[in-house]
């Protein structure tokens, strides 16, 4: 199957096939990655640069695993600490790499867009890792893998997508994926963090979390971005985990093989009660980092399927 | 001296609202008469305009040229270029400079640079507190000798009220207009787009049009308390229309502007984040677009404005949000502008009451009209032929604008300043 894109930008670009395509080539990886000898040799020969303009360990250790378990030579480059303090601008430093030829950039940057503009100046195949508030493409589509696994399908669910909406590019991306798939998603927060104009997405919006959780199939957590928060969007953090912290009681309300999820990392006993993160009969979460490295791994593969034909 | 008749003119005059061929006979710099039928008989140069529009010249209130502080993005001479190609006579140009026209020795040397390099008429504002930061009130009496025409901090707005009241009943008695910018400075503080599905998607930080709305209201309300003389640079929204209809009927000394990117633009068209597309207030959702062309129309606003605002590549060549807001507009007003007109929106003497007659109303001039005794500043052009906007062919130094590759329709044939040809197309 050929992969029509040259970047892994957004979800927004994806079609169901772009997506189940994806999804499909990370099944294989995940049977690779528990084999002992879990190597392959698809992207040797091929440079991949990872760059972080933004705080990351668990996504950028994924990246670099997936390229390395796929024979790429990975470099890291942590680039808050670099050249934009020295007053470089991004596209400067999207210059500076492309001289140096990599095949594949993964990019993260701490405003929307960012990554787009990076990919328009740039030769080789970017992958956006997370651009501001707008996108994370590689977590809805591990979260998908998740899902289908764990459900034995990715469509027709009950979604409840929880928390600080507002600032989380996991939420855009999980919101089109899962309404590209034909799923019914919910939006469950306080309005300063769920703003109404999700509605127009097709999502139903609950400020009321017990109403919101009824009979869902997939309880999506999200993370309470602190960094993020320039003031006064809840009134602190012990009223928002008593009205929209997910614990045992609150589970209750889902359906009763309801499983739960979070990107990570957790703050326990803010957005999610510790004990049930840690529940192996509810929570994928560790399975979620596990199918990471899959798709990862597969997405990548996709795009240096196309650079090769391009070659 | 100049003696010039015009014929076979498709005579746009705003006053009369009348669009029709006819002849306008021009003397020293002045419009003498006009009319249908045969042109009289006269020793003059006689220009047979061959059907296209002869129009008053554009006056633009709101050009930012970048001296002092920034001449690489704009000088007077390249903006006095730009104006005489875009059928601009007179440009009423900002403080927003570095350092703020704040000061008359500052407005002696803007003047002094205007009068020396431009070809089209300058007339200047300066700021109304100092340093336009909100705290105190600049000589608005000495700044008016020395020619300032209006005061405005620009996008800065004054967030204190008791300054602002203050300025305000001060500037009444001077006999100033207080150019404003009605936006509520807490809600729309780091945005850079419209709140609404698309700023959703795009993950943008964005504010309510609603905060349009607030700053108005505030500002009407002060206006109710001190009688001043307001202009309100740009309104965008369908929200803040009942408010400025209000004010108007109430018998308040106000008027409104718009821009030509918010009439002719919406929010849709900063697509995947492109950064020409980014200015100040954001660009509007499609209904406060219609709402606003249809504000122009009843002549609810007043004006329309081109909002020049020239950035180097380097301000917007950086991710959407970081970008710098504004757009140049000067040759690409009328184009824009006729738009419009092709869509069955608005006809051109509409158009030209907005651009020429109610900004020189405002100010006070005698331009902007084509009945006997106004200067004759004149703009001729041939409003329906097609072209590609390529901006390297603009002639400001910046060439930050959204209409890059896009078709349009309309050219400027020539331009005349007090009946003295400054520009034709070659």
């Amino acid at each position: 199957m050929r992969f029509a894109h040259r970047h892994l930008l957004g979800i927004e670009h994806l079609s169901q096939s772009d997506i189940t395509a994806i999804l499909d080539l990370a099944e294989k990886y995940v049977d690779l990655n528990r084999q002992s000898a879990k190597h392959s040799d698809v992207l040797a020969g091929l440079t991949q640069i990872n760059m972080f303009f933004e705080n990351s360990t668990r996504t950028q250790a994924s990246f670099e695993l997936a390229g390395k378990r796929l024979g790429a030579d990975v470099m890291n480059m942590a680039m808050q600490a670099s050249s934009i303090k020295k007053g470089e601008t991004l596209i400067d430093t999207a210059m500076t790499l492309n001289a140096m030829h990599p095949d594949l950039l993964v990019v993260r940057h701490p405003h929307s867009g960012a990554v787009d503009l990076l990919a328009q100046k740039v030769n080789c195949a970017v992958l956006n890792a997370g651009d501001g508030r707008h996108e994370h493409p590689t977590q809805a589509l591990l979260d998908a893998l998740t899902i289908r696994r764990a459900k034995g399908r990715l469509h027709r669910l009950n979604v409840a997508i929880c928390g600080d909406v507002a600032h989380s590019r996991v939420a855009r991306s999980n919101l089109i994926l899962l309404g590209k798939m034909e799923n019914r998603i919910r939006l469950i927060g306080p309005p300063t963090l769920v703003p109404a104009q999700f509605a127009e997405f097709g999502a139903e919006i609950y400020d009321d979390m017990t109403e919101g959780l009824r009979d869902v199939d997939v309880v999506m957590m999200l993370r309470l971005q602190k960094e993020r928060m320039d003031g006064g969007f809840i009134p602190s953090e012990r009223e928002y985990y008593h009205r929209y912290g997910l614990d045992a009681a609150k589970l209750a309300l889902a359906k009763p093989d309801a499983i739960v999820m979070h990107p990570g990392p957790m703050n326990r006993g803010v957005e999610i009660d510790g004990t049930l993160a840690d529940d192996i009969n509810r929570s994928v979460i560790q399975e979620q980092v596990e199918m990471g490295v899959a798709v990862r791994m597969a997405a990548m593969e996709l795009l240096a399927r196309n650079l090769k034909e391009e070659a | 001296m100049t003696n010039l008749i015009f014929t076979n003119a498709r005579l746009i005059d705003p006053e009369a609202g009348s669009d029709a061929l006819g002849w306008l006979h021009v003397a020293d710099g002045r419009i003498l008469a006009s009319g249908d039928g045969p042109a009289p008989e006269a020793d003059a140069q006689v220009i047979d305009c061959g059907g296209q529009c002869l129009a008053p010249g554009i006056v633009d209130i709101g050009v930012k040229v970048c001296e002092p502080g920034e001449r690489h993005k704009e000088s007077y001479k390249s903006a006095g270029l730009a104006a005489a190609a875009g059928g601009v006579t007179t440009m009423v140009t900002r403080p927003d400079t570095l350092p703020a026209i704040d000061t008359p020795e500052t407005l002696e040397f803007v003047t002094r640079r205007a009068q020396a390099d431009t070809p089209v008429n300058v007339l200047t504002m300066a700021a109304l507190t100092k340093g336009r930061d909100g705290r105190e009130m600049t000589e608005i009496g000495f700044l008016m000798d020395a020619g300032a025409v209006a005061f405005t901090d620009c996008d800065h707005v004054v967030t204190d009220t008791k300054v602002f009241s203050r300025a305000l009943t001060y500037a009444r008695a001077c006999g100033a207009l207080v150019i404003a910018h009605p936006q509520d400075p807490g809600l729309s503080h780091g945005a850079a787009a419209t709140s609404g599905k698309f700023a959703a998607l795009r993950g943008l930080p964005a504010v309510s049009p609603m905060a349009e709305r607030m700053g108005l209201d505030r500002d009407i309300a002060l206006l109710e308390m001190t009688g001043a003389a307001y202009h309100a640079d740009q309104i965008t929204t369908a929200r803040a229309l009942p408010a400025l209809e209000r004010a108007k009927r109430n018998g308040l000394d106000i008027t409104a502007g718009t821009s030509i990117h918010h009439l002719t633009l919406n929010e849709l068209d900063v697509a995947d984040y492109r950064t020409f597309f980014k200015v100040k207030p954001p660009l509007r959702s499609e209904d406060d677009r219609k709402a606003v062309i249809e504000a122009v129309r009843s002549g609810l606003i007043d004006t329309i404005s081109s909002m020049h605002t020239p950035q180097d590549e380097e301000s917007k060549r950086l991710p959407f949000e970081e970008a710098a807001s504004g757009a140049v507009a000067l040759e690409t007003l009328l184009p824009a502008a006729l738009r419009l007109y092709h869509a069955d929106q608005l006809d051109l003497p509409t158009l030209f009451r907005a651009m020429t007659l109610n900004p020189a109303k405002r100010l006070g001039l005698d331009c902007g009209r084509l009945s006997a005794g106004a200067p004759a500043d004149l703009v001729l052009f041939d409003p329906d032929v097609p072209f590609v906007l390529d901006r390297f062919t603009l002639k400001s130094k910046s060439q930050n604008t959204p209409f890059d590759g896009q078709r349009m329709q309309g050219k400027v044939a020539a331009t005349y300043v007090a009946g003295k040809e400054i520009f034709r197309r070659s």
